[in-house]
C-alpha cells in the first residue's frame, strides 16, 4: 500500500442562501484555492473526483455542468459520486493505490437552499418501499433520537451540550454559518420539528463547496509542506431498510472503529459528520471516545453543506493537525438516514 | 361490505425548487430582456461564450469580460423535426439549429423559419427575428426564430474551436 497525504484543503464561507450562484461559481473559488496552496495546476492532477447530488438544487446533470469550473483541456481523468465528497476522496485513494494517479483533486458542492431539504433527502431512501411513504430526514433522525432516549442512552441535556460546544467551537472557524448561542431556556422551550428534535437540533440549511488535493509520498515531498498522512480509511453501510436495523446502536460505526484500530494510537480530537445534536453523544459512546474534543471546527451544526460536509470533517482534521500541536485526528463522514453509511479516517501528522 | 384488498398504491414524486441560473447567466438574461446578446470572454484563451455560464471550461477560469454580439450568425448544424413533442406548441416539420453568432466560439439551439425546409444547410447566414418589444422577458424566447439573410454561406471550417 502506498502512503497517501492530504496536500491542501479549502472551504467556501458557508452561507444560508448562495442566491443566484450556480455550481460553477461555488466550485471555482475552492479549486483555485487548493491550487494556490500547492502551486499545482490541473495539469499536475492525475485524477479528479467530485461529490454532489443534483436533487439538492433541482438541476439535472449539475454535476456535469460543475466540471466547467475546472480546466478540462487537455482531457482529464474524472469521476463523480452522487454522495458526499468524502466518498469521492475514497475513490481517489483507490485510484492512487491502483497506480492510476499520483495526485487527485476532490471537490464537493451543495446548494440546499432552492429546495425543501428534509424531503429532498427522502429520495436517498429505498425507492420501492420507503420513499413513496415520504419519510423526511428530520423525522427519521427523530425516530433514532427518541429510541435512544427511551433506552436511557440520551438526554436533552446531552443534546444541548453537544450544540453549545459546537457553536462555541465554531467561533474558531471563519467559514461557519451559525455562531449565535441559544440559551438553555430557548433550547428547551423550542417547538419540535419532529419530537424530540427542534430546529436547534438540526444542522442549518447551507450552501457552499469544498476542495482537497491528495498525493503520494513523492508528490508530498516535492511540496515540502507539513505531512499529514491518511493512515487508515474504511467505510461500511447498513441495510436501507431501517426497520431491520437496531437504531439504538450502529454496527457500521462500531465495526469501523475496530477496523481503523482506534485504540492503537493516542487520539487528539475527532471531527464528526453529525447533522443532528444527538449524533455527537451517540457516536462518542459508540466509539468510546471518552472526553476527546469533538468538532473543534464547529462541525455540521455550525454549517452543513450537503455533499461537502463529510469531506469537510476530513479537511478540518487536516487543518487542525497542521496548525496545532496534535498528532492524531479522527474524521467521520456519513450518508443516508440514521447514520446508515459511515466512513472513518485516521489522519496522522508525520514528523520527519 | 367487504374490505377491498389493495396490492399497490400510487405515490406521487414531486419536489419544488427556487431554481437560479447562476450569477453570470443572470447578467446575460437581464441583457436579453433589453434585446442585447452579451457574451463573456475567457481571459486566458480569448474564447467567447454565449450564452455564458461564467467560466471557460477549457481553462477553468472565470469569464469576467463581457462584450455585446450582433444578432446575426450562421447555422453550425441543424435537424428537421418531424415528430411532435407533447406540450410543444410548434407544429412539425420545423428546423432546430445550432446557431453560431458572429464573434462567438460556441453555438446555441434555436429555431429557423421563413425558409423552405429543403434549402436549410450548414454555413447558411441567419439573423434573429425578435418578438414585439412589449413581450420581452429574461429569456432567449425573446427571439422568435432566426431567418436567412440571403448573404453568401460561410465556410464550415470557421466553426472549428480555435486553438
Amino acid at each position: 500500500m502506498k502512503d497517501i497525504y492530504i496536500l491542501a484543503y479549502a472551504q467556501n464561507p458557508i452561507v444560508a442562501d448562495a442566491k443566484a450562484a450556480n455550481e460553477v461559481e461555488l466550485i471555482m473559488p475552492v479549486v483555485h484555492q487548493v491550487f494556490k496552496q500547492t502551486g499545482f495546476t490541473q495539469n499536475d492532477i492525475g485524477f479528479t473526483c467530485s461529490g454532489s447530488c443534483d436533487y439538492l438544487q433541482g438541476a439535472a446533470f449539475a454535476f456535469v455542468e460543475g466540471l466547467s469550473a475546472i480546466q478540462t483541456n487537455p482531457p482529464i481523468k474524472e469521476s463523480h459520486v452522487e454522495m458526499d465528497a468524502a466518498w469521492a476522496l475514497y475513490e481517489s485513494i483507490l485510484k492512487i493505490q491502483m497506480g492510476d494517479a499520483e495526485t487527485a483533486l476532490i471537490y464537493g458542492f451543495g446548494k440546499s437552499s432552492p429546495g425543501d431539504l428534509p424531503f429532498v433527502s427522502t429520495l436517498q431512501t429505498d425507492p420501492y418501499y420507503m420513499s413513496p411513504l415520504w419519510p423526511d430526514k428530520t423525522s427519521l433522525a427523530a425516530l433514532q433520537a427518541q429510541l435512544l432516549m427511551n433506552k436511557g442512552l440520551l438526554t436533552k441535556k446531552d443534546m444541548y451540550e453537544a450544540l453549545t460546544q459546537s457553536i462555541s467551537n465554531a467561533k474558531n472557524n471563519p467559514n461557519a454559518l451559525v455562531t449565535a448561542m441559544p440559551s438553555e431556556d430557548d433550547y428547551l422551550t423550542a417547538d419540535y420539528l419532529s419530537s424530540p428534535l427542534s430546529a436547534f437540533d438540526c444542522a442549518p440549511i447551507s450552501d457552499g463547496a469544498s476542495a482537497m488535493i491528495i498525493g503520494t509520498e513523492e508528490a508530498a515531498a516535492k511540496l515540502g509542506l507539513q505531512k499529514i498522512k491518511i493512515s487508515s480509511v474504511h467505510h461500511s453501510i447498513e441495510t436501507s431498510n431501517f426497520g431491520a436495523r437496531d437504531l439504538s446502536t450502529s454496527e457500521s460505526i462500531i465495526g469501523l472503529g475496530k477496523k481503523i484500530n482506534l485504540k492503537s494510537f493516542e487520539l487528539d480530537f475527532a471531527e464528526l459528520h453529525t447533522q443532528f445534536t444527538y449524533e455527537i453523544p451517540f457516536i462518542r459512546g459508540l466509539l468510546d471516545l471518552g472526553n476527546i474534543d469533538i468538532n473543534l471546527s464547529g462541525g455540521p451544526l455550525a454549517g452543513n453543506v450537503m455533499m461537502a460536509a463529510g469531506l469537510d470533517s476530513i479537511g478540518k482534521s487536516f487543518e487542525l493537525l497542521k496548525n496545532n500541536d496534535f498528532n492524531n485526528g479522527l474524521a467521520h463522514a456519513s450518508s443516508g438516514p440514521c447514520l446508515q453509511q459511515n466512513m472513518l479516517v485516521h489522519l496522522e501528522k508525520i514528523n520527519d | 361490505m367487504t374490505e377491498e384488498k389493495k396490492d399497490f398504491f400510487v405515490s406521487d414524486i414531486s419536489l419544488s425548487y427556487q431554481y437560479t441560473a447562476g450569477n453570470a447567466t443572470t447578467r446575460f438574461l437581464n441583457k436579453v430582456a433589453e434585446g442585447k446578446l452579451v457574451a463573456q470572454k475567457c481571459p486566458k484563451c480569448s474564447a467567447v461564450y454565449v450564452p455564458p455560464r461564467g467560466s471557460c471550461p477549457r481553462c477553468g477560469v472565470a469569464t469576467e469580460e463581457e462584450l455585446e454580439l450582433p444578432d446575426t450568425g450562421a447555422v453550425e448544424s441543424f435537424t428537421i423535426v418531424h415528430i411532435p413533442i407533447p406540450g410543444n406548441p410548434i407544429v412539425p416539420p420545423y428546423v432546430s439549429a445550432m446557431i453560431r453568432l458572429d464573434g462567438a466560439d460556441i453555438s446555441f439551439l434555436h429555431l429557423i423559419q421563413e425558409i423552405d425546409l429543403a434549402d436549410i444547410r450548414i454555413g447558411m447566414r441567419v439573423q434573429a427575428v425578435w418578438k414585439d418589444k412589449s413581450d420581452w422577458g429574461t429569456t432567449l424566447e425573446n427571439i422568435k426564430w432566426f431567418k436567412p439573410t440571403g448573404e453568401d454561406d460561410v465556410d464550415p471550417s470557421v466553426f472549428k474551436f480555435k486553438e
